[in-house]
């Protein structure tokens, strides 16, 4: 039996090992390092209590962050998971070259996230590129799109827009084609209309998906990072600093690991708190098969 | 049967020379036939007959590539399938798995707009038909095979079409309770009125239930008659060994019509006679007209024994004796008959040749 329990242990030593390391300790200092102030040369760190909380709830930048990441946030979860399920919808139909187009949907989420930042990059590249030269031809003037404060988010968006709708596609679709095609016919015989039939069967049956992709997508719009080092830099004054951008400033360009550790908590609980709203309100009226 | 009772509620269905292709292969291929208004009709035949594809071009779910559909008199050709007025049960019962029970039966009259009063009086009515109260609030995933099945059926009753459709509804049962659900769903029928449009390829279903037999194979129709006459008279070799337990032997005659000296039919050969299992008698051994053959195997069934034998030329032929034979493997047997009871099909084409006198 210990013997038993000894082999158990040890296979479960690696992944064990790995999770230790890299998630749960690294987890713990951090929530740790947010009651002390930053280590600085010969100061060692000193318990400050909620103090460095304090201090952050009158940072502008850490507003500033929070206000973007939400704007960020609301724009791009339903706009990508709504056109996500109507790429979905479009390609579960028999149609000419569905294969390419599934395809197609899918490639922005194949591609490495700097180099679709380059990617778009290039797209807004003020005078030569691609939407700036699409509106030349209707005698649109030149965009500096992600220098100028009112368009920087929304450009920012769109790319997120772009690469997540075709990723989240993919579970919709398996779902799509799990759905016993009887059910549709059944409606059929029976008169309910096709949009009856999508309001009442379709979407409903798609709930749980729908409860993965809206988890999915929240933690996605929370952890957006490396668009914004590649694109704007946070830039300009700040309009597109996300959360997680202004974590890794204050970690690994300001040396200032009490802030760090501080907004990371709060990130962190941020998340813990729409996950679990999530599951608590959609998830009674999920019907899980 | 209740006051309520409404028979002549069914409406006729007739195909003329439908036709469904894909391509180069033939699904159905100018199946013409007439179901009278309020009677039982079963499509039959093995997998890949063409039966389900009859049955969903009737349906509007699948297109004839020719031919015309008429339900009631009307054309329904060219028409959705919700303006057929057809009901159906499928064979997965197709029921929506987040909705319960009473929410499922209701569904298409909500889908038809039918005013809620209306709509509570229809689902009384098919649940009180059902039995199936005490699960209303349920869902789909909560029910066992049987009550999956009744809520499908209420569905097809609270649609009140004068036309329901069934797609192998029993196929997922226990036999126990196919058996049941069998007599219920003959029962439902009568009591309703409707004609029924129902698939299968267990013979013993189409027997015991239908009308009106429409075997099918290969996309055309082997023969349609009421189950009686298609087990007498057996239109095609095919009919013959799809009908029965266990079918009809089909005895190749050589060239005199006659094996080990027993006459089995008129001389010339291309021939196959036929005789049904349960019509051979044992007799004993060494009587004049009689079939010899050897026992090969011996399945004692309770009621009665099927008996595997071969005859002197190889060719097998099964027995149904009533009680238990007692024949141990290797016994040599010689069967009675009567020669009414021959039926003689032409071995090229299948088809039934006048009956030996």
């Amino acid at each position: 039996m210990r013997k038993e329990s000894l082999q158990a242990w040890l296979l479960l030593l690696p992944a064990l090992v790995l999770l230790v390391a890299f998630t749960h300790w690294p987890a713990a200092t951090t929530i740790i390092d947010s009651f002390y102030t930053t280590p600085k040369g010969s100061r060692p760190p000193r318990f400050v209590g909620i103090e460095n909380y304090a201090d952050l709830m009158t940072d502008p930048v850490f507003w500033t962050a929070l206000r973007n990441n939400a704007i960020y946030a609301v724009w791009t979860i339903p706009a990508s998971v709504i056109l996500a399920l109507v790429m979905a919808l479009a390609v579960n139909t028999a149609m000419p070259g569905r294969a390419l187009v599934r395809m197609a949907y899918f490639t922005p989420t194949m591609l490495p996230m700097i180099a679709v930042a380059n990617i778009w990059l290039f797209f807004y590249t003020p005078d030569y590129g691609l939407f700036d030269h699409i509106l030349s031809w209707f005698g649109g003037g030149r965009h500096n799109w992600l220098g100028d404060r009112a368009t920087a988010l929304p450009a920012m968006i769109a790319v997120a827009v772009w690469k997540e709708a075709g990723f989240f596609m993919i579970f919709y679709l398996a779902a799509l084609q799990a759905m016993p095609p009887d059910l549709k016919e059944c409606a059929a015989l029976e008169g309910s209309s096709r949009w009856n039939f999508f309001r009442r069967v379709t979407i409903p049956l798609l709930m749980p998906t729908t409860l993965f992709v809206l988890v999915n997508a929240v933690i996605n719009a929370f952890r957006l990072v490396d668009h914004v080092v590649v694109m704007t830099r946070g830039g300009p004054d700040n309009a597109t600093t996300l959360l997680l951008y202004y974590i890794y400033e204050a970690g690994f360009r300001f040396w200032d690991q009490a802030l760090a550790a501080t907004l990371t908590v709060v990130l962190l609980g941020l998340l813990g708190l729409l996950a679990w709203l999530q599951f608590g309100v959609l998830g009674k009226r999920v019907h899980y098969r | 049967m209740h006051a309520e009772q409404t028979r002549g509620a069914g409406a006729a269905v007739r195909l003329t020379n439908v036709a469904r292709r894909w391509g180069s292969v033939a699904a159905l291929d100018g199946v013409s036939l007439t179901v009278e208004a309020g009677s039982f009709c079963v499509l039959l035949g093995p997998s890949g007959c063409g039966k389900t594809t009859c049955l969903r071009i009737v349906a509007g779910l699948e297109t004839a590539s020719s031919g015309t559909v008429e339900i009631g008199g009307r054309d329904v050709t060219n028409l959705p399938p919700a303006a057929r007025g057809v009901a159906m049960v499928f064979q997965s019962y197709a029921l929506f798995p987040h909705l319960n029970v009473a929410e499922n039966i209701v569904f298409g009259l909500k889908a038809r707009s039918v005013p809620p009063a209306d709509r509570k009086r229809r689902l009384d009515r098919a649940v009180e038909i059902l039995g199936i109260g005490h699960l209303l609030a349920r869902r789909p995933g909560q029910l066992s095979g049987g009550q999956q099945q009744r809520v499908a059926l209420g569905r097809a009753i609270v649609a009140e079409a004068p036309v329901c459709l069934m797609d192998e509804p029993l196929s997922n049962l226990d036999a126990q309770l196919r058996a049941d659900m069998r007599r219920e769903i003959l029962a439902l029928q009568r009591r309703l009125g409707i004609t029924m449009l129902y698939v299968t390829h267990d013979q013993t279903e189409a027997m015991g239930m239908a009308d009106q037999v429409v075997l099918l194979r290969d996309g055309h129709i082997e023969q349609d008659a009421p189950p009686a006459d298609v087990y007498a008279t057996p239109a095609t070799a095919f009919a013959a060994s799809f009908i029965g337990t266990p079918p009809m032997n089909l005895i190749k005659l050589p060239e005199s019509g006659a094996i080990a000296g027993t006459v089995l039919g008129p001389p010339g050969g291309g021939r196959l006679t036929g005789i049904r299992p349960e019509a051979l008698r044992l007799m004993e051994t060494g009587g004049e007209t009689g079939i010899s053959a050897i026992v090969s195997h011996a399945e004692y069934l309770g009621a009665d024994t099927v008996v595997a034998c071969h005859l002197a030329d190889g060719q097998s032929l099964l027995a149904r004796l009533p009680g238990r034979a007692g024949l141990p493997d290797g016994a040599a047997v010689t069967f009675a008959f009567d020669h009414a009871d021959l039926h003689l099909f032409d071995a090229a084409t299948g088809r039934r040749l006048v009956t030996p006198a």
